[in-house]
């Protein structure tokens, strides 16, 4: 906006804004690579740079060779597990309810839209308690599908309102079309309005991926046990003893930050667009 | 509730569509609105069996007048709601002031910008908890970068974790370094979703930077903004992730947050009630919130 001839003040001004902003974004970053670099030795000694670097806690996480890393793979594993149920069910339940919400003329549009925006916005961790409650009922504590309910239940709104919202913008003559071959509605959503979604879905599969991957509390709650949790629980289970060896647990921090940034960054665009179409549109 | 789509159970309604509504009347199955039930079917199983039904069952537990004396007449319950208001007041407006001013700062068509802008999702990207660790290790008491620039510097070093007000203090400033992308990048869309012409009407009556965001963004955006300040609010009262992995309530329970706190009644003090009571207390607010951010947005 103010592109013309931006004088030299504001240039340095920026230029200085922009150098703060990056050392408070990258340095707790940094710091865990580099301590995930710490020989344990040099772990006790801080700075801001490892003297001599070493990939031993990634060595020792790989191969699970130490109490804290024993069941490392197997926690991933749920993980992923988790996250990929996670994304498939999310996609499949949410594409289905945007079709009703944006393409039929569906006569409970706004109180489902209510329900919808009133489950994305209240807090997850209220319904915590009531949640675990169900599921021991149930007797599914200790089980992925607690969690994987668990998950899809909060991501299903979000990723309800970015497809409902993409669906919207497609043209009317979706149905036209469909009407001329003479396919049913279920023929109209398979053949035509699934494909021509593709873009939004893979914002929503993504969302719900890294939704599951990143939570915490569910997680805690609902699964128990070294060789059934997952990692992120795992990870904080290192704090419960007082000689947690940090640079092994920053190792295994990376490490399971790897995957969202991938996506983040692969996906940036989708992910972006989605978010921000949902909240201007909303103003 | 597994994958099984209901509308696979549907025969399929050849050569009816969406628009005919006088078959619709000869066959259920055509009518949009049974459609529309089916299609949406697999998300209200999901709502009513996992929101709606917790919630309820949640209330009906909750509503033992005896625990909200009990509660009430904690001193750790005291103490953790006076922690909450902290938390949600000021590490979200902090958090929504920061991420307006900087979305400015995005907005400059410079490429190190751009590149400043990709590289500072990052803290976006990162789970919480990784973060969290990092944040922990340095403000370590004995060998925290923190303490060892301030000792290196002559001055006294400072138990950052074990103490409330500089615990409560490294829980607000994680929230502003993991949530500051996200909103910034809302407010740029936000920015750029406005106009050009009425910048340029501005600079024709000589207007400054200043008095763009005062008379053109800010006005404009503040619709937005206090949208977002709410869905934050909301979303922040309910955190139990950063201050439970930052500090778990520590030093002697002086730091809980409503969250945290009903996960240690319900788990670690085996009081259920006690638990639900917690958020039971949050509830008003809440809805109070949703309900004016219902009455703003279109779904």
């Amino acid at each position: 906006m103010t592109a013309g001839r931006p004088g030299l003040l504001l240039r340095a001004g920026l230029a200085l804004l922009t150098l703060a902003a990056l050392v408070w974004t990258l340095f707790p970053v940094y710091y865990m690579v580099l301590l995930s670099l710490t020989p344990t030795s040099d772990l006790f000694q801080p700075g801001f740079w490892v003297a001599r670097p070493t990939l031993a806690n990634y060595v020792y996480t790989m191969a699970q060779d130490n109490p804290f890393v024993r069941y490392f793979w197997r926690q991933l594993g749920t993980s992923l597990t988790v996250a990929l149920w996670t994304t498939v069910l999310v996609a499949a339940i949410a594409a289905l309810g945007s079709f009703a919400m944006a393409r039929l003329r569906f006569r409970f549009r706004r109180p489902v839209s209510g329900l919808t925006l009133f489950t994305y916005v209240i807090p997850s961790s209220f319904l915590s308690i009531p949640f675990f409650k169900l599921m021991a009922d149930y007797d599914l504590i200790d089980t992925k599908l607690a969690l994987v309910l668990a998950m899809v239940t909060f991501a299903s709104p979000y990723a309800l309102w970015v497809l409902s919202d993409y669906a919207r913008s497609l043209p009317p003559e979706l149905e036209e079309a469909g009407a001329i071959d003479g396919a049913g509605t279920l023929q109209v959503f398979v053949h035509l309005y699934l494909p021509l979604i593709v873009p939004a879905l893979v914002a929503v599969a993504t969302y719900a991926f890294l939704y599951a991957w990143n939570e915490y509390l569910y997680a805690l709650l609902l699964l128990t046990g070294e060789e059934r949790i997952p990692l992120p629980v795992a990870m904080s289970n290192f704090l419960t003893t007082d000689n947690a060896p940090w640079n092994l647990l920053m190792a295994v921090s990376t490490v399971y930050s790897i995957p969202p940034v991938i996506l983040y960054y692969a996906f940036k665009r989708y992910l972006v667009g989605g978010l921000v179409s949902g909240a201007v549109s909303g103003g | 509730m597994g994958p099984a789509t209901p509308a696979g159970g549907l025969p399929a309604p050849s050569r009816v569509t969406a628009v005919p509504a006088r078959r619709a009347r000869r066959l259920p199955l055509a009518s949009p609105t049974v459609q529309g039930c089916l299609f949406t079917a697999p998300l209200l199983g999901l709502f009513a069996a996992f929101v709606v039904y917790p919630l309820a069952s949640g209330l009906w537990y909750a509503a033992d007048p005896a625990s909200y004396r009990a509660i009430f007449a904690d001193p750790v319950f005291q103490t953790t709601v006076a922690n909450t208001a902290w938390y949600v007041l000021v590490a979200v407006n902090v958090k929504l002031v920061l991420a307006l001013l900087l979305s400015g700062v995005l907005d400059y068509p410079f490429w190190w910008i751009r590149l400043l802008g990709a590289l500072f999702l990052i803290p976006w990207a990162v789970p919480a908890l990784p973060g969290i660790l990092s944040f922990r290790w340095m403000l370590n008491a004995q060998w925290g970068i923190f303490n060892h620039v301030l000792t290196t510097l002559g001055l006294p070093a400072v138990p950052w974790l074990a103490q409330r007000e500089t615990a409560l203090g490294a829980i607000m400033v994680f929230h502003v370094w993991k949530y500051l992308p996200f909103w910034t990048v809302i407010f740029l869309a936000g920015r750029r979703a406005i106009p050009p012409e009425l910048y340029e009407a501005a600079a024709i009556d000589g207007a400054g930077p200043v008095r763009n965001f005062l008379h053109v963004t800010f006005p404009l955006l503040r619709n937005l903004y206090l949208i977002c300040t709410l869905l934050s609010m909301v979303f922040t009262l309910g955190d139990f992730t950063v201050p439970w992995l930052m500090t778990g309530g520590a030093p002697g329970d002086s730091t809980h947050v409503l969250a945290t706190l009903a996960y240690r009644y319900t788990f670690a003090m085996g009081r259920l009630e006690w638990g639900l009571a917690t958020y039971a207390v949050a509830l008003p607010v809440t809805l109070l919130f949703i309900g004016l951010l219902l009455r703003w947005v279109r779904l």
